[in-house]
């Protein structure tokens, strides 16, 4: 073979790999959200250019404030979230070895594999009226009669930080695993307190993976739908359903596309903050 | 906070109690909808009737066991159609795309690679609406100028595969990429020495070392597709797959049925994910 017709046959090679990724991410990312912004800026009785869907939205108070607690709420579940998982994935990452490490890992991510439904389920048998929490209050006395624990913002809370816990523990222990010991035994020995190991050695360290597991945690929580659904009840008032409403209830395409795309921005614009302010790259946190 | 560092007692036992009590946390919810499974009562919860397998094998009177719910079990055949199809081409189709960024230049490679990304951050509800408003928007223009009737544009079996393939995609090619970064290509170079053309190197020599990755990321995207709620439930059409149907029926009030398929798919999902937690294990 001269090198001509093998320069040919990597030209043909590349063009043959580059394809369906350039069918996958033009038909079923790029194009949608383009159709998407169409649909929300054109009307659809003269086809001409409007914003009135947007000027909907902030006309609307229902729909701007349930767009702001969303985002709110997500924030919220985030730190929490993180909060709660860091001392877990510190443990994991630093206290254990060999075989106990893998088989604590693996406990934390084993609930994880049961899907969402399964697991928001198991929260309404604990939380409801006749449920679980319910029926012990009442047997321990602390209860006079069935209490109700589902159906409030705490309990979104509660659905969006257990179901989120996952993506935030794996990025944490991955990042903390790479934290050589005599890092933290050098601080001691300089003095500093737990206060001030943790302040100055290992969180800075862990930057990264606190970066990567709060974007994605905040990701999850403001897109969920069956959380704050099932677990919220009627009043939940989660955005990603008056997007569902409009499109399959009301059948307004154009507001739903107005609404998904607030979403997209509110969400790519917390995600650019994040990576922004820590000085990370999104192809390496993502990646 | 090491072992090397010695902390007082109190210290310790917080900290170990606290772990305990994550781990009730993890674990409570998954026992009560496996225990309840067995209550002999038409609601899954309290008072304890007693144990029964009613809700997997009755197959008469008010309790109907999930062996014998034609509805929730067609919804499961359904659910493992689809995960089959997405799992397929998305698997294919990761392969490629891995190939394509970790052995070859192009301009515009690392731009294409933040789109690659982009569905990881693109929540799944508007993932799904906004594939539902392209393909009926090509559905109607076929129809309003050429009278064609392109059924599986329409909300269904097809769309929601291939909304599903939208997004596992980038989480195989992600698996599939970051075992082919670990591959010594000097063993893809003895091959084409001693004669290989270079399609039967990769096919002989490369394909078998990804192999555990390619199973690896198939598994995950299986479960990530039978799993999925999100994008699934703007793209369904008549039929539900099983997410669709459970959720349907817990919004109108549930029996122990529902317990009972989540039992099995507690089991389902607990073999696949030790099965794929052993595959990495070999890995190493």
């Amino acid at each position: 073979m001269s090198a001509v017709t093998i320069a040919k046959k990597i030209r043909l090679g590349l063009w043959l790999l580059l394809a369906p990724l350039f069918l996958w991410l033009a038909l079923l990312i790029i194009l949608p959200h383009f159709e998407l912004l169409a649909f929300s800026l054109i009307d659809p009785d003269d086809q001409g250019f409007t914003f009135e869907f947007y000027l909907e939205f902030f006309q609307e108070p229902l729909y701007w404030r349930t767009f702001l607690r969303t985002a709110v709420m997500s924030i919220l579940a985030t730190v929490l979230t993180l909060v709660i998982a860091f001392p877990v994935a510190f443990y994991i990452a630093k206290m254990l070895r060999g075989r106990s490490k893998g088989i604590v890992f693996a406990m934390c991510l084993i609930p994880f594999w049961v899907s969402e439904l399964v697991r928001t389920f198991g929260w309404m048998i604990l939380l409801r009226e006749s449920g679980v929490i319910s029926n012990f209050l009442q047997w321990s006395g602390l209860a006079s009669g069935p209490v109700e624990l589902l159906y409030t913002d705490a309990t979104i809370m509660l659905g969006l930080v257990y179901t989120s816990m996952l993506f935030m523990v794996v990025p944490l222990v991955s990042t903390l695993d790479s934290l050589d010991d005599s890092y933290i035994e050098a601080g001691y020995d300089l003095g500093g307190s737990n206060w001030d190991v943790m302040r100055e050695i290992i969180i800075p360290h862990a930057v990264p993976g606190i970066v990567s597991g709060c974007i994605i945690v905040f990701m999850l929580s403001l897109g969920n739908y069956l959380t704050p659904v099932l677990l919220g009840g009627k009043d939940s008032l989660w955005f990603t359903e008056q997007i569902y409403t409009q499109f399959i209830t009301r059948f307004n395409w154009e507001q739903g596309s107005a609404f998904g795309l607030l979403l997209l921005l509110l969400s790519s614009l917390i995600v650019w903050a994040g990576l922004k302010a820590t000085g990370q790259s999104f192809t390496k946190t993502m990646g | 906070m090491i072992p090397s560092i010695k902390q007082s007692k109190l210290f310790n036992r917080l900290y170990i109690s606290y772990l305990v009590w994550f781990f009730v946390f993890l674990a409570a919810p998954l026992i009560v909808v496996s225990v309840f499974a067995f209550n002999d009562s038409l609601f899954p919860s309290f008072p304890w009737q007693g144990g029964t397998l009613d809700w997997f094998f009755s197959d008469s009177g008010k309790k109907i066991g999930i062996f014998h719910d034609s509805e929730l079990l067609g919804s499961i055949g359904l659910s493992i159609m689809i995960a089959f199809m997405a799992t397929f081409f998305a698997v294919l189709v990761a392969c490629s795309t891995a190939f394509l960024f970790e052995r070859s230049d192009f301009p515009g490679k690392s731009l294409l690679y933040v789109l690659m990304l982009l569905p990881l951050v693109i929540p799944g509800v508007l993932l799904g609406v906004s594939i539902l408003v392209f393909s009926s928007e090509i559905a109607n223009y076929f129809e309003d100028y050429w009278m064609i009737d392109l059924e599986f544009l329409r909300p269904g079996i097809t769309l929601v595969v291939v909304g599903q393939f939208a997004f596992i995609t980038t989480i195989s090619t992600l698996i599939i990429a970051a075992r082919l970064r670990k591959f010594d290509r000097t063993l893809e170079e003895a091959a084409l020495n001693l004669g290989a053309s270079p399609f039967v190197a990769v096919l002989t020599i490369t394909i078998p070392y990804l192999k555990p990755a390619i199973i690896g990321a198939a598994i995950v995207c299986f479960l990530m597709s039978f799993e999925n709620f999100n994008t699934t439930f703007m793209l369904v059409g008549s039929d539900a797959p099983l997410t669709v149907a459970m959720f349907e029926r817990l919004r109108e009030g549930s029996t122990p049925v529902l317990n009972a398929i989540s039992v099995l798919l507690m089991l389902g999902s607990g073999l696949l994910a030790i099965i794929n937690i052993s595959l990495q294990k070999k890995q190493q």
